[in-house]
């Protein structure tokens, strides 16, 4: 039975030989951009995304006067094909930058093939507080807020109010411990219930009787993307925005979710670093061409993507197109200037953002679409993050 | 079953298999050394799969439960600061064999479609509480810094030296396999798969060798387990899930139940064949989809049957 | 307090329950009597959520739509068992496994094609907000709905199977085959009907929870094992015991996700009770399945 063997062997060596990928150019900008962008949680990945393009399409395709070669991919929300598609980026297709990855979980997983291979990743989004403090690696940038910053922000608002009783509930990875930490940091009431709950998990219906029983003044949620929908769908379906009052991170509250929810949002507080209406010129245009281009309001996401584009393009003009010494570039994107659609913006020495952070409502707009307005003065201002402290980077 | 294919196609193959990676080193082409290496990692837990499903005739829905606990075992103890690879692997294949001890002493107690749902059954439970160990990842899997230290020399982390290493545990594997099932051990259970109650009325304690095949399934699914944490630097409960298990009797049915080497072309196949269609459409799993029905329909025996001459014989087993 | 609790939850795992019956009454009378793995019978759930998500928006009438997508979804099914699952019958299981797991993969990328990855599904305007069951506890009316909904197709598949004929060629069929056969029963008709009704009883559960939920692909592969969990230990071909083993599956999976973390808080970090208290939920449903199947091999109610 000789025929068997060696016919197996042709037709893997024939179908491997197809797998093979063709040789790559020289003299573009190369840039690996993987996120989620199927499943319940899409809308974010895809705002980045379409976000990011728009930056690239607005600058004539190209960053940084290279041309922009930009590969997108989807992670599929999870953590072992991000970091397969990390792999691949980094090791066949040997990208500049990595960039897109919305969830910290699938972050995590795919940043040490990045650093293993000293390749840049600038995050529109993940940020956790490990990378922040002791396991900071120059190869990482976050370019949107450290995700402590806008719990922090909501339990100083929480605080502001004198609020007595708040229940937190968040999923539990590191973004969403994360997130319970930075409220309670700032938070100076009682906390009556820490729930973590599984990530992905759709149904609260058990998660909602608890806090029926509990009673508690606030209740605050850290739950992107399709989690957060659901659970404020079936908040507002029992009824418990009659006996509590929910308060929201930025983009729990942003035009996804308010997309989905519909008019029940009208009236609730959450915070951000960014909003539709700050009064500075990138954004004014941001906002302007997204939504002509894309017919729909864009989010948090959508800012940031925006933003991580806008960042490599400053980074690149000012390193002349010389990208591949990677210590250069990276002193680089520390210090360079770009117009931020968020207004001011620096690095910390951990390169993570030193920024404002708002309380925002939402309301209805001159159109009747519910929008989230900027109000009041910032809550934390030029504020960094908890853990810069431990981190050894100067 | 007949395996005369003669010794020197063997050569060949391994020949092959020893100048490939050579060759796309010498091209900058690691990447695909280190696809390569994957492939032959599925390939050993697909095989090891085989010898109970394909020889012992035992639908198991829980071999990826095996992957996982070697993958694991492995990671925490290099995260604990135990990189010996010897000591790793050693108690990554000894606690594999502990818990398909205890699965197999409760599952083989059951028959038919019973058996597949206990199985399926026990490699939930060890999904979900290894999900539940927070502190090595859980949800977010387990990133481990280093691979394995073996010694000898040996830089795992070396994508071509690694690929040989890996190549060595799947020659070794199918090695072992091969001489289980010349065995007289080998020849009770496939008389155990055509008519267990007839085995057991000749004298044959037929749960007792279902046992031990099992636990030798298992053991060997523990050391594809630990090379996939050495190959991937990370593990994940999802390497549990049933539906991994699902892939994994995917691969083997693929192949050719009850070959030799059907588990590691099933795996290579479907591996490649996955890999290549991502490359040209986002629904690349439609296509392997319609592959995989085209298989069972036109090639009841899987490929390795496919591209055997027609028997004479009619019938045959599963 | 803690009544309206476990009322709440008592609640929460009846729904749970009865949609898992949906799901696991179809999938156990296709095994029962067709002696057919069917891993594609959550992908069947899914293509329902997607039809009623679909035709909801095009008649922009949530009940005429999951009408609608019942219909339509028993007849995909009944398409799919004359062409393709009627030559699976005959196979061993493994290849069943693998057709049926092909087609796992074929439908997923089927409905992602043609409408992407995920469809948006809200529950009707009036059923949005909630009923004062008792004071204090304001229960959602949609739950209700779905728990009235469950309760009236569990009872009309019991007279079914009971009081009609078709009925009593199922439970012939799915006690012995063969005998059926031979007393002239048109076994390829029936086994066509059982599947559509099988189809449809997906689509509802996929109609139902899709607004709570979320209507994604892959959304079958989750529910699918706790289906099958359900009718091993119901007994195969049982749909009595499907009943019962759904509702015990339900309120042991809700009851463990909470009030299991809740007993951990008290002794455990917030975040290892959190962790541990739903996997220790999740492995009791399995653990409960290996008990049943130690003590009674062949379910509680099996047919056999």
């Amino acid at each position: 039975m000789r025929f068997p063997v060696i016919k197996s062997l042709l037709t893997v060596s024939i179908l491997a030989a197809l797998a093979c990928a063709p040789a790559l150019a020289q003299d573009k900008v190369k840039i690996g951009f993987v996120s989620t962008l199927s499943g319940p949680s899409a809308a974010l990945g895809v705002d980045i995304r379409d976000a990011f393009m728009l930056a690239v399409k607005l600058n004539g395709g190209k960053l940084g006067g290279l041309s922009a070669d930009v590969s997108i991919s989807d992670d599929q929300f999870k953590p072992d094909v991000g970091k397969q598609l990390f792999e691949r980026y980094v090791k066949r297709d040997k990208v500049d930058f990595l960039t897109g990855v919305v969830f910290s979980n699938i972050m995590l997983a795919g940043l040490p093939e990045a650093v293993n291979a000293k390749t840049i990743y600038l995050s529109p989004n993940a940020a956790p507080s490990p990378i922040a403090g002791a396991q900071c690696t120059p190869y990482f940038f976050a370019v949107s807020w450290p995700n402590d910053a806008y719990h922090e922000a909501a339990g100083q608002y929480a605080t502001n109010l004198k609020v007595k009783s708040a229940y937190l509930l968040a999923p539990n990875y590191q973004a969403g411990k994360d997130s319970l930490a930075g409220f309670k940091r700032f938070f100076k009431g009682n906390v009556s219930g820490e729930v973590y709950t599984k990530l992905g998990e759709l149904d609260y219906s058990a998660e909602l009787a608890a806090i029926r029983a509990a009673k508690p003044e606030v209740v605050y949620t850290f739950l992107p993307g399709g989690m957060g929908i659901n659970f404020i769908k079936q908040f507002m379906a029992a009824g418990l925005n009659k006996d509590t009052r929910l308060i929201q991170p930025g983009f729990g509250a942003d035009q996804d979710v308010i997309r989905a929810v519909g008019n029940d949002m009208l009236g609730v507080f959450d915070t951000a670093h960014w909003g539709l209406d700050l009064p500075n010129e990138a954004n004014k245009k941001f906002v302007a061409e997204f939504e002509k281009e894309y017919k729909r309001l864009p989010t948090i996401y959508a800012a940031q993507g925006y933003d991580t584009a806008l960042l490599i393009d400053a980074a690149v003009r000012a390193a002349n197109g010389k990208i591949d010494d990677k210590e250069a570039l990276i002193k680089t994107l520390k210090t360079v200037k770009f117009n931020s659609v968020r207004g001011d913006f620096r690095f910390n020495t951990n390169q993570y953002p030193i920024q404002n952070y708002y309380l925002r409502e939402i309301v209805k707009d001159g159109q009747g679409r519910l929008v989230n307005r900027i109000v009041g003065q910032p809550l934390l201002v030029n504020h960094g993050d908890a853990y810069v402290k431990d981190c050894p980077m100067k | 079953m007949n395996h005369k294919t003669p010794f020197w196609v063997w050569g060949l193959v391994l020949a092959g298999a020893i100048a490939l990676p050579l060759f796309l080193h010498a091209r900058d082409m690691d990447f695909y050394v280190s696809m390569l290496s994957r492939m032959m990692i599925y390939g050993i837990a697909a095989c090891s799969l085989n010898l109970i499903l394909g020889y012992g005739g035992l639908v198991s829905f829980g071999h990826a439960a095996f992957l996982g606990i070697g993958a694991y075992t492995v990671g925490i103890l290099i995260t604990e600061g135990v990189t010996n690879g010897w000591v790793g692997f050693a108690i990554a294949m000894g606690l594999s064999a502990l818990v398909a001890a205890i699965i197999g002493a409760i599952s083989l107690r059951t028959r038919g479609v019973y058996f597949i749902m206990i199985t399926l059954a026990f490699a939930q439970m060890i999904y979900y509480l290894v999900n539940s160990i927070k502190a090595y990842g859980g949800d977010e899997g387990l990133n481990i810094k280093q691979r394995s230290d073996f010694g000898l020399g040996l830089d795992l982390k070396n994508d071509v030296t690694f690929y040989f290493v890996v190549l060595f545990v799947l020659v070794l594997s199918l090695v072992l396999i091969s001489r289980i099932m010349a065995s007289r051990f080998g020849r009770v259970i496939l008389a155990i798969r055509d008519d267990d109650v007839r085995v057991d009325a000749i004298g044959f304690a037929s749960y007792r060798y279902k046992w031990v095949l099992f636990v030798i399934a298992g053991t060997l699914g523990g050391l594809a387990g630990a090379l996939m944490v050495n190959h991937q630097n990370y593990v994940s409960p999802n390497l549990m899930h049933w539906t991994q298990s699902g892939i994994l009797m995917v691969m083997v049915i693929l192949g050719g139940v009850g070959t030799l080497t059907g588990g590691l072309w099933g795996a290579l196949v479907l591996l490649i064949l996955e890999d290549v269609l991502a490359e040209y459409t986002l629904h690349w799993q439609f296509y392997v989809g319609w592959f995989l029905l085209a298989v069972v329909l036109l090639a009841p025996k899987g490929l390795a049957g496919l591209l055997r001459r027609k028997s004479t014989r009619k019938g045959g087993h599963a | 307090m803690t009544g309206i609790l476990l009322l709440e939850q008592a609640l929460n795992g009846l729904q749970f329950g009865l949609m898992l019956f949906l799901l696991a009454s179809g999938l156990t009378l296709v095994f029962g009597i067709m002696d057919m793995i069917n891993l594609a019978h959550g992908a069947l759930y899914m293509v329902g959520a997607f039809l009623t998500a679909w035709l909801v928006q095009l008649t922009q009438s949530f009940w005429l739509g999951v009408v609608l997508a019942v219909m339509l979804t028993a007849v995909i099914g009944m398409v799919l068992e004359a062409t393709l699952l009627r030559t699976l019958y005959a196979r061993d299981h493994l290849s069943q496994v693998l057709a049926t797991f092909a087609l796992i993969l074929i439908i997923n990328e089927s409905v992602r094609m043609i409408w992407g990855s995920d469809l948006p599904l809200s529950m009707p305007k009036a059923l949005s907000g909630p009923v004062e069951l008792l004071p204090g506890l304001r229960y959602p009316s949609y739950r209700l709905v779905i728990i009235a909904v469950g309760l009236v197709i569990a009872l009309l598949l019991y007279l079914m199977v009971t009081r009609t004929r078709m009925g009593a060629w199922v439970r012939a069929g799915a006690s012995n085959r063969e005998m059926a056969m031979a007393m002239g029963i048109n076994i390829r008709r029936l086994f066509t009907g059982v599947f559509g009704i099988g189809a449809a009883l997906c689509a509802v559960a996929g109609a139902m929870l899709g607004p709570l939920l979320a209507v994604q692909v892959g959304m079958g592969e989750n529910i699918l094992i706790l289906a099958f969990v359900v009718i091993v230990i119901g007994g195969i071909g049982s749909v009595w015991g499907a009943f019962v083993g759904a509702i015990l599956v339900g309120f042991v999976d809700t009851v463990g996700r909470t009030l299991l973390p809740m007993l951990f808080r008290e002794i455990f970090s917030p975040q290892f009770a959190s962790a541990a208290g739903p996997a220790v939920a999740s492995i009791a449903v399995y653990l409960l399945m290996a008990v049943v199947l130690f003590v009674r091999p062949q379910g509680l109610f099996s047919g056999r």
